[in-house]
């Protein structure tokens, strides 16, 4: 809607729209209480909504019997690193897949996917927002057509084209470079910047290629960020082409092998949760760094969508 | 003026379209050939296999069979039943899961828009679920609704009735596990949409509530008339998007359910990609993608259309 990437100011000081800050309560000791109040809500309802994320993380340094144990499951008691060494080392031939395999095609995948990503479809939204060409009016109708279409909607006669391609890390990025959605953000990012800079830099000589690299993308670190964030969230989290295309455990991701392993009888839960954990881990350290890059990504491109 | 006039000329070829040829093509080359072979070349060929008797690896070349495969999904007693309630399933999912989660999300966004101290600190627990894979959410929810009273839910259940509430068979009774996975994708969910609204709490202008301060309305009387009708356009993206999310459902039904028990939770997805993966019918399957596409497609329209009348009347 709004083609401004207006911060949705989630840290430090808000906006007070739903708050109290209408001065009904001047008495001192009712606002205490209702500050006091406000936080246990906030805390209860958040300790529950931790809870699953909690129990991973506790059942991951725990003997899987003590796993399943009802409200058992989150006392921290009985704590090693086995399960972490075990999902190491239970990985150990060809058959079952070695662990480094996993994180390595999540890594190429996510690699590809997000720095192939980051060239095509910038320049194509550049072309699409700042260049007069031929054709262009033809190819924003097709990336507007294509935004709305999920990747669910190819997935089977891409499965039946790409049959040569079975096992390979090819397969597991190549239809997600290039994003019609991706272009579509980066297009209402350059549609907004001030086209004077690059008017005068064209007018001093300097072609598309230039103007381009040299000006446009310097200017737009936060929608490069938006688009790094999330098509490396969405790669991560690939999982309905791999269940398709791979069932060689040397190209399997992470997240259909926490799947396979899982299905595995017999179910070792303190292990299963050390693998999510070791699954997880490079997609929340990035979160916690650059938290509210994530956020705001999220609600601009729901903003523009 | 005398200055500005040459540069005005000099601009023109600036302007001119096509300009920019050979630029633009090459600019856009890269992605859109790879968006064509990638994605609207499978998409023609979602239409073109749904018309044919088509296997992979098969010694038979594919036969043209029109539009039998609709025909046998839709209509024939031997194969439509599975399809009808694999859609009934996704329609279930979505009335269960878009207002449960939208609800849920308003809820939290007013709870996490206070102007209280540390309030950040909480809302990254929220949103913290968003950035988990599907797969990884799905299996640790697999045992949070283990059957028996170990696990999790039914401990907690137990725990917070005083032994009032009974062991459920979350996942293996028809009736819950549909209900179960809804709650799960709940979960997983809600801290997008609740970012989202979280962002139209914030443009619905301030002197609003100032205004209706001053009118004495009660907070709930401007929860109702200022904050709902000020987070309209929002609302119904993210109504939009969570019921496209819940047409999409899969990657949680083949981890906790592969469908089952008894089809209560087998989806339009899991069902076209079974057909082409596990019995080998890529045409069936093809079909049901575009049956599936179609859908989409009327979702996006209608909400195009609400928002069209919202922007004629303001």
């Amino acid at each position: 809607m709004s083609t401004s990437l207006r911060e949705p100011t989630l840290t430090g000081s808000l906006p007070a729209s739903t708050a109290s800050a209408d001065g009904h309560s001047r008495r001192k000791p009712r606002r205490a209480l209702t500050t006091g109040a406000k936080y246990a809500v906030l805390v209860t309802v958040t300790a529950l909504f931790f809870a699953p994320i909690a129990y991973m993380l506790i059942g991951s340094f725990k003997p899987s019997d003590e796993v399943l144990d009802g409200l058992g499951g989150f006392l921290p008691v009985d704590l090693s690193f086995d399960n972490y060494l075990g999902v190491i080392t239970r990985f150990d031939s060809p058959a079952t897949g070695y662990f480094a395999n996993f994180y390595l095609t999540s890594a190429i995948v996510a690699v590809v996917v997000v720095g192939g990503g980051l060239v095509v479809n910038s320049m194509a939204a550049y072309a699409l927002a700042r260049l007069r060409w031929r054709g262009r009016n033809s190819v924003l109708m097709l990336v507007i057509i294509l935004v709305i279409l999920p990747f669910e909607a190819i997935a089977v006669p891409l499965y039946y084209l790409m049959n040569d391609y079975r096992n390979t890390y090819f397969v597991q990025f190549i239809p997600f470079v290039a994003s019609a959605f991706s272009i579509f953000l980066f297009y209402t990012f350059f549609i907004g910047l001030p086209a004077e800079i690059q008017e005068s830099a064209r007018l001093d000589g300097a072609g598309p290629w230039r103007v381009f690299w040299q000006i446009v993308v310097p200017m737009s670190k936060p929608v490069f960020a938006s688009v790094t964030i999330l098509s490396f969230l969405a790669a991560w989290s690939s999982f309905l082409f791999p269940v398709m295309m791979i069932d060689q455990p040397q190209y399997r991701p992470l997240p259909l092998e926490i799947a396979v392993f899982k299905a595995q009888p017999p179910t070792d839960w303190g292990q299963i949760f050390a693998f999510g954990v070791l699954l997880v881990i490079p997609v929340v350290i990035v979160f916690l760094l650059f938290q509210r890059w994530f956020i705001q990504s999220v609600a601009s491109s729901a903003m523009k969508g | 003026m005398v200055l500005s006039a040459p540069t005005n000329q000099r601009r023109r070829p600036a302007v001119r379209f096509g300009y920019d040829n050979a630029a633009g093509v090459l600019f856009s080359l890269p992605a859109v050939l790879l968006l064509i072979g990638f994605v609207v070349v499978p998409f023609i060929m979602a239409f073109v296999l749904s018309m044919q008797i088509v296997r992979l690896d098969a010694a038979r070349p594919p036969i043209w069979v029109g539009l039998e495969q609709y025909r046998r999904i839709l209509f024939d007693p031997d194969f439509s039943p599975i399809f009808w309630r694999s859609l009934l399933n996704n329609l279930t999912f979505a009335l269960i899961v878009v207002p449960v989660q939208t609800a849920l999300a308003v809820a939290l966004a007013v709870l996490l828009n206070q102007k209280l101290r540390g309030i950040a600190f909480f809302r990254t627990f929220f949103f913290l679920p968003v950035v988990f894979p599907m797969a990884l959410v799905a299996v640790v929810w697999t045992l949070i609704f283990s059957r028996d009273s170990l696990g999790l839910l039914n401990g907690f259940l137990s725990w917070i009735s005083f032994g009032a509430i009974p062991p459920q068979d979350w996942l293996g009774n028809p009736a819950l596990a549909l209900i179960s996975i809804a709650i799960m994708s709940i979960w997983a969910g809600v801290g997008f949409q609740m970012v989202i609204v979280l962002a139209g709490l914030q443009e619905i202008p301030p002197e609003l509530y100032e205004a209706a301060s001053i009118d004495k309305a009660s907070k709930w009387q401007q929860f109702l008339h200022v904050t709902l009708p000020g987070l309209r356009n929002t609302l119904v993206f993210v109504i939009m998007i969570t019921t496209i999310f819940s047409l999409r459902l899969f990657d949680q039904v083949y981890i906790m359910t592969s469908g089952g028990p008894d089809d209560s939770t087998t989806t339009v997805m899991y069902q076209a990609v079974t057909s082409a993966f596990v019995e080998n019918n890529v045409g069936r399957g093809s079909a049901m993608t575009v049956i599936f596409v179609l859908i989409i497609i009327a979702i996006t329209l209608i909400q195009r259309r609400i928002l069209r009348q919202d922007t004629q009347i303001s």
